[in-house]
């Protein structure tokens, strides 16, 4: 038996994380136990580094142990969007956690592994490699999702995350068993060589789906979002909310467009249902929340539903589509959730719409990036929002699925309504009691500063990036 | 002609508005003076575009065209034809008026309010410059949300309902128009090869008549039919102006609403000749029922501020009806009734607003007499009113003449019943002025109004001055504006003739 040679390369932005991971372990254990700043900054580093890396190593076609790790430009692309999303996550940590008395290095450790599954989930050539990697992220999160530990909340949001994720991962499993048991192989590039059509096959598909449906809170396996991302802690739901989306798309685009293509399975009319149900539901129930943690992940719901759209269309344009949303979509959602974050008090309190009134008057500069953030998420030009939304629906229209692309549309509109609601209560209304407590964070700022220019630079000029977002996606679909 | 001075025109306030931002909080007598002298700045910029603009010329000039995304496509290409350049002059001259109107009126959050009007601005007069239709969408929606904080921040007591509706109103028309701006455009590419938001390639080319260009006019038309606003689209627009600050209804009503007509004439008419022809009864009975029924809402409106909004649905039925007939007279005389109504009735905002700052009312039933305590605020409130209802001599005739003669050639009915309309305005007009300025005055507290103040009179003369201008020499106008209605109608029915051919 010939051991597969070990390729470096491939493996690099995962590797330089996971080394950093290893190390906030260790460091952990040495003086000074008292504070852990030194842990965040170390994270932040190599994260960093992680993300240098994937620009050093842009370009690069590499397929390393048996075809099952893939580094492509495809890869690449979506390992950067992660790093962003990990990257902004340990800046607004920074001082939310300390605030709390709960800064700790295992916290750090937690989310650099978890950041390790998404990058490999990224880089996945095999379902088995999707299944571990998937694995090693959820498993993270479960813990973070609970280390709140004092909290009821977030103790039910860790439990519940738990519970319906081992659920997902089962389904995901059996099905990764019943397309080995039509194709012979779990490498997705021959289970697309592979001209077997039967109904094996479409069982299988049908069960990934499930699971990763799951991951990406769509319509109906969405049930859990909503009691994690306001349970969680705040910083470990804008992991859940973009990192941990990102990584689930990476691998449902890969798995869809290199082992069920168009012509093997007639997979497009399963994703317009769930792109209609998720894109609706998420929205409509939006509007009666009042909980910002909890309106925010219905709103994520939705815009998963948004990026269906772009796979339903399908092809080099949707799929592009669909990544160049998934990096304004990192940079916005985490930017509005860092503004809910920085204005959160200790208790976890603070997070309703009623707190908001008038914080333009109180918080006048957080109220004017928050409403940005807002303002991108309906999609309002020139902001990275509408030139995300314009090129899904563009890619929708494309294919024929005009009809999809004005459901799509028209709950724009109606995500319109809870969107500028919160802007009317930061604007146009009278501050009920007392202010929120004003929020002094240097890192939390600067989060911020990173996320805002994303979603201004994207929208302004946007076409370099749909350009990268084009390119990673055409080597997927020889 | 000078390189970059509509993007100058066009950025101008924008930028003016983001240097606003650096102006200290406490300095809000400061933050007036500037907004107001960029807004001039701004008008001395436009008045160069007139000066220089060739009128027997059809094709846009002033043009600017740089790439923006080229793989998508999009070009960032401006420039003014016949058409939009009035209306970029009417925006530009607008702005200042509804800033200094709004010296006293604003006194909360007065930078705040300067930036949001001058991001408005540069919205507006970006939808009328823009050449690309992804730019133009930018504008478009960009322009809303500005809007949305004017009425909603600055606004009455419900206006936070009417901030919404007219956001959300505003929004599904334009949406729709989006999935219908990517259709074209996918369609256009696969027919000929090039795939471009470009205006005037796209204009160029023969759509198939059949459902699929029915449906892109269709949505289209919705967005611009709300935005005008079209009977029955029209029930955001009462609740927006009577909630809105004065200086937000100026805009609303003197800029806002046309570009929804604007739309009709530049995108509808010369991209989807086929179904604009054949949709024109439609729009014919809708801009009736709009004249008509605004006029007769308006005679019962006890609120000044809900009489002149629902006058303007009147009114803007009228330039529809021009529009659709699709005849020389028909649309200069809908492009000059755009004008004229962004005068007369931004005026006649401005007067309500300066009534209601001494009154703090504007029911019809509290005023009487104005005449024997104010009689130079009355007589130009009469003014405005004889040129809003088209007496010759003053600007609101020369539109309503031509639309009605373009009307005639093609639809006895519709003009004879938009004529009743001009009845229906004497109405509910001059009816309104003899309550509020002839009679005795039959309320003490309007015994001691003031009359009008310098600055008053400083807002309210230049728009009076054109009020003459357009009335008495309106081919200074007219004459900007020919060549380029010309060409748009033998475009459009070469257009029409050749997909007709086609379908045959």
């Amino acid at each position: 038996m010939q051991l597969p040679t070990v390729s470096v390369r491939a493996l690099l932005p995962a590797l330089v994380v996971l080394g950093t991971a290893g190390l906030v372990l260790v460091l952990d254990l040495l003086p000074p136990r008292a504070r852990k700043g030194h842990l965040a900054v170390l994270s932040l580093a190599g994260i960093v580094l992680a993300l240098l890396s994937t620009t050093w190593l842009w370009g690069e076609e590499t397929r390393a142990f048996h075809g099952m790790i893939v580094l492509d430009g495809y890869a690449l692309f979506l390992q950067l969007v992660i790093c962003y999303a990990a990257g902004l996550v340990v800046l607004l940590s920074i001082d939310y956690l300390p605030e709390r008395g709960l800064e700790s290095g295992e916290y750090y450790a937690l989310v650099l592994f978890a950041t390790v599954g998404m990058l490999l989930m990224a880089a996945a050539g095999d379902l088995i490699v999707v299944f571990l990697s998937l694995e090693l992220m959820s498993l993270s999160l479960y813990v973070l999702a609970g280390y709140f530990r004092a909290r009821l909340a977030s103790g039910e949001a860790a439990m519940k995350y738990f519970l319906l994720g081992a659920f997902a991962s089962a389904f995901f499993l059996y099905g990764i068993a019943l397309v080995y048991g039509a194709t012979g192989t779990t490498n997705l590039d021959r289970i697309g060589a592979s001209t077997g059509r039967d109904s094996l096959l479409t069982i299988g598909l049908a069960l990934l789906l499930v699971g990763f449906g799951f991951k990406i809170s769509s319509v109906p396996f969405h049930m859990w979002a909503p009691d994690v991302y306001v349970g969680a802690p705040t910083s470990v739901t804008v992991l859940v909310a973009t990192g941990s989306k990102t990584a689930a798309f990476a691998a449902l685009i890969r798995v869809l467009v290199s082992a069920f293509r168009g012509g093997q399975l007639e997979w497009p009319f399963l994703l317009w249902a769930l792109a209609a149900a998720t894109m609706t539901v998420g929205n409509v129930v939006a509007i009666a929340q009042s909980n910002l943690k909890r309106m925010l992940a219905y709103s994520s719901v939705a815009h998963a539903g948004y990026m269906l759209v772009g796979l339903t269309a399908g092809g080099a344009l949707g799929a592009g589509a669909v990544l160049f949303y998934l990096l304004v979509y990192t940079f916005t959602t985490a930017g509005a959730f860092g503004v809910v974050l920085l204005l959160e008090r200790a208790t976890g309190e603070g997070v309703s719409l009623a707190d908001y009134a008038g914080l333009a008057r109180s918080h006048g500069i957080l109220a004017l990036v928050l409403s940005l953030f807002l303002l991108s998420l309906i999609g309002i030009p020139p902001l990275g929002g509408f030139v995300g939304k314009f090129y899904l629906f563009g890619a929708a229209v494309r294919s024929g699925y005009v009809g999809l692309a004005v459901i799509g549309v028209l709950n724009s509109a109606v995500a319109s309504y809870y969107y500028l609601r919160l802007i009317v209560y930061m604007y146009m209304r009278e501050p009920e009691d007392a202010p929120p407590p004003s929020a002094t964070s240097f890192a939390g700022g600067l989060a911020l500063a990173v996320a805002l220019a994303g979603v201004i630079v994207l929208g302004v000029m946007p076409a370099p990036f749909i350009d990268l977002a084009q390119a990673a996606v055409t080597p997927l679909l020889r | 002609m000078t390189p970059g001075l509509l993007t100058a025109v066009t950025f101008l306030p924008a930028l003016g508005g983001l240097g606003l931002a650096l102006v200290p909080r406490r300095r809000s007598d400061l933050a007036r003076v500037v907004a107001l002298a960029v807004a001039v700045a701004v008008l001395a910029l436009a008045v160069p575009l007139y000066l220089a603009f060739d009128g027997s010329r059809a094709d846009p000039q002033f043009e600017e065209r740089a790439a923006w995304m080229p793989t998508l496509g999009v070009s960032y290409h401006i420039g003014v034809d016949g058409i939009s350049l009035l209306l970029v002059l009417l925006t530009a001259f607008l702005s200042p008026l509804a800033l200094a109107s709004a010296w006293r009126a604003v006194e909360e959050r007065t930078k705040e309010f300067g930036i949001a009007m001058l991001i408005l601005e540069t919205g507006m007069i970006g939808v009328f410059v823009s050449l690309d239709l992804f730019l133009f969408y930018v504008f478009w929606e960009a322009m809303l949300i500005p809007m949305y904080f004017v009425i909603g921040v600055w606004g009455g007591p419900d206006r936070i309902y009417a901030a919404i509706k007219f956001v959300l109103y505003t929004l599904v028309g334009s949406l729709l128009m989006l999935v219908a701006i990517l259709a074209l455009y996918w369609q256009h590419g696969a027919a000929t090869g090039v795939y471009t938001f470009d205006l005037p390639v796209l204009s160029r080319y023969v759509l198939a008549p059949g459902l699929a260009q029915d449906l892109m006019f269709l949505a289209f038309a919705l967005a611009f039919a709300i935005k005008v606003p079209l009977f029955p689209f029209h029930t955001w627009l009462p609740d927006a102006h009577v909630e809105a600050p004065t200086a937000g209804s100026v805009i609303l009503a003197g800029v806002l609403l046309k570009m929804g007509t604007y739309g009709f004439l530049r995108f509808c008419l010369p991209l989807f000749p086929d179904a604009s022809i054949r949709f024109a009864p439609w729009v014919f009975a809708l801009a009736v029922i709009g004249i008509i029924y605004g006029a007769w809402v308006s005679t019962v409106q006890p609120d000044l501020k809900k009489l002149v909004a629902y006058s303007s649905v009147s009114h803007l039925g009228f330039v529809m009806v021009g529009l659709f007939t699709l005849t020389a007279q028909g649309l200069v005389g809908g492009i000059i009734q755009m004008i004229n109504h962004g005068l007369s009735t931004g005026a006649l905002f401005l007067m309500v607003g300066m009534i209601y700052e001494r009154r703090h009312t504007r029911l019809i039933a509290d005023f009487g007499g104005l005449w024997r305590v104010i009689p130079a605020f009355s007589a130009l409130f009469l003014i405005v009113s004889l040129s809003s209802l088209g007496l010759p001599g003053l600007n609101g005739f020369v539109g309503e003449f031509l639309i009605l003669v373009g009307a005639f050639q093609v639809n006895r009915l519709v003009a004879a019943l938009a004529t009743s309309g001009i009845v229906f305005a004497a109405v509910y007009l001059l009816w309104m002025c003899q309550r509020v300025i002839f009679g005795p005055v039959t309320h003490p507290e309007n015994r001691r109004l003031a009359d009008l103040s310098a600055r008053e009179w400083a807002v309210l003369a230049p728009a009076l001055a054109l009020i003459v201008w357009i009335g008495v020499y309106p081919v200074a106008f007219t004459g900007k504006t020919e060549a380029s209605v010309e060409a748009l109608i033998a475009q459009v029915q070469s257009k029409a003739a050749a997909a007709g051919a086609r379908a045959r």
